[in-house]
């Protein structure tokens, strides 16, 4: 193997300088990106989750329907769809904000899944404690559940998050310039695969701090257990 | 001696099972009323009827001139008056001793944090946990735990105290902690309604007992009545080892 061919096609320093500008744009697509996606599909999530507290049993049907649908699909399917089927009924949206749509409904669904598991976990006997002393439905959940369901819900919901946020990279397939898409342009023109690794080394600047994160949040959460 | 909880013909149904029938008792003030009985005679039904968490089927708890079960009764009002300990403690685990204490004293009785505090930790001096303040849960005994539990009630200032099996979860020697909690309620003149096979304590501490069976109240006197009623169910039960 040829040491030095290796290091001119993949950290090609010359490369490097010229499409940095190019890829950093595209960091910051794909990162601004990320943050509306996490953040509205989060709340939505949560929304959804203790919406389906007080639903009626036909609305938690529908929603759990309408939440299986969106786990079930493919995400660049509607990402397709929604890019190139919605101008034929008069309505379109740019590629950003169709990414921004999908994987926000999608991590959404996820997250109320997630959620809603963390909320049945929780025993029976704290509601029940903390209704005897008065407090309302309403300051019990606030207070006593939520804490403890968000604690049992942050390693699942750190791994779907992540997992669903990385389809930003989809916005190459209807030519959003996020970083991927970038780092493939960059490609195609210099004939070199270091943007490639550019964009490699980007993602983890990306999405190693929402681990960290993560991580963190578990261990600010071990409420005198030190397992 | 005046009532401070007088239950009137209660009635309880879970779905087709009737659970309760017909329950009459009244609990004078500083009373300790023991509710014994068989496994699913609906002792702790009856409990959980005095604060709602269960909804009785129909009639009447007063306590304090108010029928807990009226539809205008503001029940988070009136649970404030009523502690309640469980038999699984259930404290919130996310919070140390002194802040499960705080929490209601907070967010239900406005208090300020400061305030809260020094209430939180009077109450759990007085249960013997002055060390122990900011400890979580998981970081104390099962007795402690109980006794934390105990002080999350009595910080709220009830009028009457419901425990259901209150040392039921606990290690044998942890029990003497609580009991010994107890017995300083009730000589600081708290009114309590307790369910418990702790016989030997009921003998010993209990103002009145009532011995239930398949949902009715069948027996009630004081422990010395039921311990001479010859022939009596409640004689067998009560003379019990506990
Ligand atoms: N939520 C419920 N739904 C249906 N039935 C219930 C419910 N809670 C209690 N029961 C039934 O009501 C009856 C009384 O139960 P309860 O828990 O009050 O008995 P208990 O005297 O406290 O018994 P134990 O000594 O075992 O605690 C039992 O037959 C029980 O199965
Ligand atoms: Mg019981």
């Amino acid at each position: 193997m040829d040491l030095s061919r290796l290091i001119e096609v993949y950290f090609n320093a010359g490369v490097a300088w010229t499409y940095l500008p190019d890829l950093l744009h595209g960091a910051w697509v794909t990162v601004s990106l990320s943050v509306l996606v996490i953040a509205a599909g989060l709340v939505l999530g949560l929304a959804m989750a203790l919406l389906r507290l007080v639903l009626p049993r036909w609305g938690v049907e529908v929603m759990r329907l309408w939440v299986d649908c969106l786990r079930a699909v493919p995400p660049l399917a509607v990402i397709l769809l929604l890019y190139f089927g919605l101008p034929s009924v008069g309505l379109s949206i740019s590629a950003f904000w169709v990414i921004w749509i999908t994987l926000t409904l999608i991590l959404s669904a996820f997250a109320e899944e997630i959620f809603w598991a963390g909320l049945e976990a929780i025993p029976a006997g704290q509601w029940e404690a903390a209704r005897s002393t008065g407090m309302t439905q309403r300051q019990t959940l606030a207070d006593v559940v939520l804490p403890q369901a968000f604690k049992i819900c942050v390693p699942q919901l750190t791994n779907r998050t992540i997992g669903i946020t990385k389809n930003t990279a989809l916005g190459t397939a209807i030519g959003m310039p996020e970083l991927l898409n970038e780092a493939q342009t960059a490609l195609s023109f210099s004939g070199n695969a270091t943007p490639l690794i550019m964009a490699a080394i980007g993602y983890l600047i990306i999405f190693l701090p929402l681990m960290a994160l993560a991580g963190y949040l578990e261990r600010s959460m071990s409420w005198g257990k030190t397992a | 001696m005046r009532p401070i909880l007088d239950i009137q013909a209660l009635y309880k149904s879970f779905g087709d099972a009737e659970v309760l029938k017909n329950i009459n008792l009244k609990v004078g003030e500083g009373e300790m009323v023991f509710l014994i009985g068989p496994s699913g005679s609906g002792k702790s039904t009856l409990l959980r009827c005095c604060n709602r968490l269960e909804e009785p089927t129909s009639g009447a708890i007063w306590m304090d001139n108010t029928n807990l079960l009226a539809g205008d009764t503001d029940i988070n009002r009136m649970r404030q008056r009523i502690g309640m300990v469980f038999q699984g403690f259930n404290l919130y685990p996310h919070m140390t001793a002194e802040q499960n204490v705080m929490l209601a004293l907070r967010r239900v009785q406005g208090k300020s944090e400061a305030e809260a505090r020094e209430i939180a930790r009077r109450e759990l001096d007085r249960m013997g946990l002055a060390e122990r303040f900011g400890h979580y849960p998981s970081q104390l005994s099962g007795g402690q735990q109980q006794r934390v539990a105990i002080a999350r009630s009595l910080a709220l200032g009830p009028r009457v105290m419901l425990m259901d099996e209150p040392t039921s979860a606990l290690d044998p020697e942890l029990v003497g902690g609580v009991l010994e909690a107890m017995r300083e309620m009730k000589a600081a003149g708290m009114t309590m309604l307790v369910v418990s096979h702790e016989m030997r304590f009921a003998r010993e501490a209990a103002d009145r007992v009532a011995f239930m069976q398949a949902g009715e109240i069948v027996e009630y006197g004081t422990p010395a009545e039921l311990l001479a009623r010859e022939g009596g169910r409640a004689r067998a039960f009560l003379g019990g080892e506990h």
